[in-house]
């Protein structure tokens, strides 16, 4: 069933006269335009692969457990950064996942629809802020207040965990993950508004005949319904998180690092590489910051495939209508 | 009479496409280090109305400047971190130095004004290295026995971005500190030993402005400009000294240029008693062969105003201009060593 169409999509020339050759026309321009997508991320994973080569043959899979990172002695691991980029993305992701998710119930089931429309435009307006710019604030006005208010009283009432020990700067691992937080905030937020607004009115108009509660519908309906539509947003800010690079750079601390506690800095892939990469002068050292971005390339690549599978299972294991 | 109309409007045209033509013959392309970059751009800027002579300056980093001029895509390059006289030769460069300024630790502790810290060679290493990790230890106390200094932690602040910064400041604590060369040495981007990393001059500053008993470095332009806490250091001869443009100066005059290969000179350390101890001169490179003798006269041109008519401007931006003399030996190497179709450019 599917060979012959395949076949029949890269055949030139219309075979009998079937089809007009403008058809075929297009469909060579557009899948030649298609075709572009593959080819670059080939050719991005090739390039990275190659200049990673004397990284690899210098250090071979000790890179990625090491977490000394010393341009003057030419000794690198990428340990440090690859902790950093999971961790920042882990608290952004505890953070913004519930909280968008709250957020998209309250303007598709509770809010009037003015008000709704109008907090969706400023959470649409959130999405167009450049990073830059969450950088300069989370540096000089959301940092402070992490250091004067935020992270005192976590010391205070948690300060018996190892996450919440050490001088309150401001700076550091969890502050990176809030600012992150904000940034993913409203992609999240307006694909998982999308997917709850998608839930057929008729399930829950029978919902509410049976004498359900707003709180009913929403939990054994609009939730249920959505669920895998959210678990799709959320990968997408996922992808966004973990390639985050100005906004992190400024307030994640930037030190070679691993530190038990959220209040330490620490860094990121996409952090160091935008440092070091401008005055990196040794062929090594451009290595290392090279193969850096391959296994951030890896790991988001691995991340949007388990997605995807894990979409599809979920999909058909709950085969909703959506 | 229309006629002649469109004929005249013509003539202007082209003779107008003629003189542009002609005032943009000249323009000279550089890249390089961002630290004299306020500096060049001023330079070029007055300069381009004096002699309709274009200089393009490109602040890319020390770095990006050497590898730009080795794969000769400008006329110029500039560097913070001097090359040594064999790779300069390896490449045909010739290398001298432009301005020179300096690197000035700043400070945020409660109650402590600007000018009042004075720090040892022996503490300033020993805070950087993490050996001392509050503002009432015992040694710091003894070396200000008149300040109330506050039990406080230390928080180092140093750049995360590679800098000719850090490149003067870790050599500068390499060569008082045996400990700092054999754990950590020196280099653009350092393995620091403790501290938080921040971008860029202003990353520091604001850092160091915020995290109480915060201690970082930075240029000496952007300490006076920002208004930052700067501490006194430990020179050579064992006094203590501000940072100003007069402590500089004391650091390229006790320099001994003379001696100095390719002009491979860096200023930290220098002897004197009124010398500033972490200074460094910013470096120009050019090519000694030039394929283009109107380009270089132009080039060379532009420099020996920049060193003649250009010190005001850099005083003003808080820069220090070269000592007489060492323009003297820079302008004997462009006479002996630059050259166009085998003669020498400048006369």
């Amino acid at each position: 069933m599917r060979e012959p169409r395949v076949l029949r999509f890269f055949q030139l020339w219309p075979q009998t006269g079937a089809e007009p050759l403008g058809d075929v026309g297009f469909r060579w321009l557009s899948g030649c335009c298609a075709l572009l997508v593959p080819l670059l991320i080939w050719a991005i994973f090739v390039q990275l692969l190659y200049y990673s080569l004397p990284t690899i043959k210098t250090f071979g899979l000790g890179f990625l457990f090491s977490q000394t990172w010393n341009p003057v002695t030419q000794e690198f691991g990428a340990a440090s950064s690859i902790f950093g980029t999971l961790i920042s993305t882990l608290i952004a992701m505890l953070l913004a996942v519930p909280l968008s998710m709250v957020i998209a119930l309250l303007l598709v089931e509770l809010a009037p629809p003015w008000i709704s429309r109008v907090i969706g435009t400023l959470i649409e307006l959130l999405a167009a802020i450049p990073s830059i710019i969450y950088g300069m604030w989370g540096l000089f006005v959301f940092a402070p207040f992490m250091a004067d208010y935020v992270q005192p009283a976590l010391g205070h009432t948690l300060g018996f965990l190892p996450l919440f020990q050490g001088p309150p700067m401001g700076i550091g691992m969890l502050t990176a993950g809030i600012i992150l937080a904000f940034m993913i905030l409203p992609f999240i937020t307006m694909i998982t508004r999308d997917v709850f607004t998608l839930v057929p009115p008729v399930v829950k108009e029978s919902a509410y005949g049976m004498g359900s509660t707003t709180w009913e519908v929403t939990y054994k309906v609009t939730i249920p319904y959505g669920l895998v539509g959210v678990l799709g947003a959320g990968f997408l800010g996922l992808g966004r998180a973990l390639g985050e690079t100005m906004a992190v750079t400024f307030v994640i601390g930037n030190t070679h690092r691993i530190s038990a506690s959220l209040f330490a800095p620490g860094n990121s892939i996409a952090s160091c590489l935008a440092n070091e990469f401008a005055e990196a002068t040794e062929p090594l050292y451009v290595s290392a910051l090279i193969a850096l971005g391959l296994v951030l390339f890896i790991v988001t690549y691995l991340v949007q495939v388990l997605s995807q599978i894990l979409l599809r299972r979920m999909y058909r294991a709950w085969s909703v209508g959506l | 009479m229309k006629k002649t109309l469109c004929l005249a409007l013509t003539l202007a045209f082209i003779l107008g496409v003629f003189g542009l033509a002609q005032a943009e013959a000249m323009k000279i392309n550089g890249a390089g280090a961002s630290f004299p970059y306020p500096v060049y751009s001023q330079w070029a800027h007055k300069y381009k109305d004096l002699k309709e002579v274009e200089v393009n300056y490109q602040s890319i980093g020390s770095g990006g400047g050497i590898a730009q001029i080795k794969a000769k895509t400008v006329n110029f390059g500039g560097t913070d971190k001097p090359l040594k006289l064999e790779e300069q030769k390896e490449s045909d460069l010739l290398m001298f130095p432009m301005l020179i300024g300096g690197i000035v630790p700043v400070v945020n502790i409660k109650g402590i004004k600007a000018g009042e810290l004075q720090l040892s060679q022996e503490l300033l290493a020993n805070i950087f290295m993490g050996n001392i990790k509050s503002w009432d230890d015992p040694a710091i106390k003894k070396a200000n026995p008149d300040l109330k200094l506050p039990k406080q932690a230390i928080t180092i602040v140093h750049r995360a971005d590679g800098s000719g910064s850090t490149w003067l400041f870790t050599h500068y604590l390499s060569q008082i500190s045996p400990d700092w060369k054999a754990k950590v040495g020196y280099g653009k981007v350092v393995s620091w030993p403790t501290g938080i990393g921040a971008k860029g001059n202003e990353g520091v500053a604001a850092n160091v402005n915020r995290v109480m008993g915060g201690i970082g470095y930075v240029e000496y332009a952007y300490a006076i400009k920002g208004n930052l806490t700067y501490a006194k250091l430990e020179n050579q001869a064992g006094k203590f000294v501000a940072p100003s443009i007069e402590s500089f100066q004391s650091a390229a005059a006790y320099a001994d240029w003379k001696n100095a290969p390719g002009y491979f000179m860096v200023l930290t350390n220098q002897p004197g008693d009124n010398t500033w101890p972490i200074a460094g001169a910013t470096f120009i490179l050019i090519h000694k062969t030039q394929p283009d003798v109107k380009l270089a006269k132009a080039m060379l041109e532009y420099f020996e105003w920049c060193f003649k008519h250009g010190s005001d401007i850099a005083t003003q931006l808080h820069y220090v201009p070269m000592p007489e003399e060492v323009v003297k030996m820079v302008e004997a190497s462009w006479t002996q060593e630059v050259k166009a179709d085998g003669q020498p450019v400048w006369q």
